[in-house]
């Protein structure tokens, strides 16, 4: 049997004629319904997981890479003069679109979940810090840490690399194990349709014998079974999709701080992907069965 | 129109048919007798691509059957009318439905909803059987469908295997009578049957040539019959 323009012709106008030669029911039906809803309803989670993760991936890594902090570790006469001196060497630097000196308040607020709100910064030998807001182009670390070190030398630079990476990394794993989850789900859907069409197939070598004896050819006969089987494919992963952005819509909201589970769902064209998910195992379900028919009929004599 | 030359079909090991020439002209009567086991029914599946000889040639329609693609056998299947002994349907369409299943298969239903298909099943005798499942059907009516089925293509040829195999001498007798009326309507038929009392009572009906299977090869059969 050769898959072309006749065999989608078939699939898509249908033959209610041609439709009726193969036996409507038996357990194959139930198990493609029910396979491909159960794996449509998993591949949304796992699509969701994958979109959520590249957000935040993409969110994280944005945000982090525009900033950078420098502490100025100084004896406390030096602290403002290096302060200055910091800022000025900034100023200078490509790629850094601003750049200020934290206030003692927002230094307090910071170390306030450790410390508590009263702590007398004065007394404490606290690091002067300095937030750095990088330009869209970013710049040059290495260079700015070579200035820093000769101009000012009780400076830090601290670019967020460290823990920036791990987390975007992290993020991105997700993104990758959550299209690698949907991609083996799809292949489960091909193997489980595959079996089920060979099921059928051979439950009903006695329909294909009398349909050969009376003229019928391969691919007339293999259309009805892929698209029994393609249908079926369709309205159950129809249902599970359906069921599974329900499910994902129902999710707990993180509001405005979005993580791997709060985040869960589809914004803007990630919604398509559930749209796009049926179609896709439909797709798979006429490829599985045309090639479960072929190989079938080949051997069936 | 279906022409065998020199053709052998072995079989596990052994060699069920040797050396067999027949020719079915246009219009032909043949009757095929011989034992049971004596390859009838392989004969018959020689004759419609349904088995490729060991050794041979095969002309069907005018073509190898060597060189024939699949659905090159599915089109000469539509020129054969097959019946065999142990009819096959299928069981969840009506047997109005089974009878039209060529038509449906080569896309040319619409012919059996314009008057053909229920003057075919008063010619059998089934119109009060149109809607029974294959089931319901007893063996006389189950072959009378299955002849049906297998003329409704309005084929060249028409190939009977022992249809009158599991039913009694009248209905024997009623097959027969449509397998001559086709055979009167310009069709070649060819009847495999190990009854005798059936080919002598047709004899009477029909200028056929009997053919007898005997130790693997085919033999012209003569007066004793």
């Amino acid at each position: 049997m050769t898959f072309g323009r006749n065999t989608l012709r078939a699939l898509l106008v249908g033959d209610r004629h041609a439709d009726r030669v193969v036996p409507p029911t038996g357990f194959t039906a139930q198990l493609t319904l029910f396979v491909s809803g159960a794996m449509a309803f998993l591949a949304v989670f796992a699509l969701a997981l994958s979109l959520a993760s590249g957000r935040l991936a993409d969110r994280w890594g944005e945000e982090l890479a525009r900033t950078a902090t420098i502490r100025i570790v100084a004896p406390e006469d030096q602290r403002a003069i290096q302060t200055a001196a910091a800022l000025q060497v900034l100023s200078t630097t490509p790629g850094i679109a601003g750049a200020r000196a934290l206030t003692d308040e927002e230094q307090q607020a910071l170390l306030a979940p450790w410390f508590g709100q009263e702590l007398p910064l004065d007394t404490l030998p606290v690091p002067r810090l300095i937030e750095i807001e990088a330009a869209d182009q970013g710049f040059d670390a290495t260079g700015l840490r070579l200035r820093l070190a000769a101009e000012v030398p009780g400076a830090v630079l601290d670019d967020h690399g460290r823990w920036r990476e791990p987390l975007v990394s992290a993020a991105q794993r997700m993104r990758l194990l959550g299209w690698t989850v949907a991609l083996l789900i799809v292949g489960t859907v091909a193997a489980m349709v595959t079996l089920a069409a060979n099921a059928a197939l051979a439950a009903n070598a006695q329909v294909i014998a009398v349909l050969r004896l009376v003229g019928a050819t391969d691919s007339y006969i293999a259309n009805a079974f892929v698209r029994r089987f393609t249908l079926r494919a369709l309205v159950g992963s129809v249902v599970g999709a359906i069921i599974g952005v329900i499910a994902v819509w129902l999710m707990p909201s993180g509001g405005d701080s979005p993580g791997f589970l709060t985040g869960l769902g589809f914004t803007g064209a990630g919604w398509l992907v559930p749209v796009f998910l049926p179609l896709v195992c439909a797709a798979v379900a006429l490829f599985a069965t045309a090639y479960a028919a072929s190989r079938a009929l080949r051997t069936l004599t | 129109m279906i022409e065998l030359e020199n053709v052998a079909y072995s079989y596990g090991g052994g060699e069920l048919l040797s050396d067999i020439s027949v020719k079915l002209a246009p219009g032909s009567f043949h009757f095929l007798t011989g034992p049971s086991g004596a390859g009838k029914t392989t004969l018959l599946k020689l004759c419609y691509g349904a088995l490729l000889p060991t050794a041979g040639h095969i002309r069907l329609f005018e073509r190898d059957v060597r060189s024939l693609e699949r659905d090159d056998v599915a089109m000469i299947r539509r020129k054969v009318g097959v019946v065999h002994q142990d009819v096959q349907f299928l069981d969840h369409l009506n047997v109005s439905d089974n009878v039209a299943l060529p038509l449906t298969v080569s896309g040319r239903q619409a012919e059996a909803a314009n008057g053909d298909l229920t003057e075919l099943m008063a010619w059998v005798g089934l119109t009060h059987r149109a809607d029974a499942m294959p089931p319901e059907l007893s063996g006389g009516e189950r072959q009378r469908a299955a002849l049906a089925r297998a003329v409704i293509m309005s084929p060249d040829v028409v190939l009977a295997d022992e249809p009158t195999g599991n039913v009694d001498w009248e209905m024997s007798q009623r097959l027969l009578t449509l397998l001559v009326e086709l055979n009167r309507m310009g069709k070649t038929v060819l009847l495999a049957t190990h009854d005798l009392s059936l080919i002598r009572a047709a004899k009477a009906q029909v200028q056929a040539r009997v053919l007898r299977i005997s130790n693997r090869r085919v033999q012209l059969a003569g007066a004793d019959l």
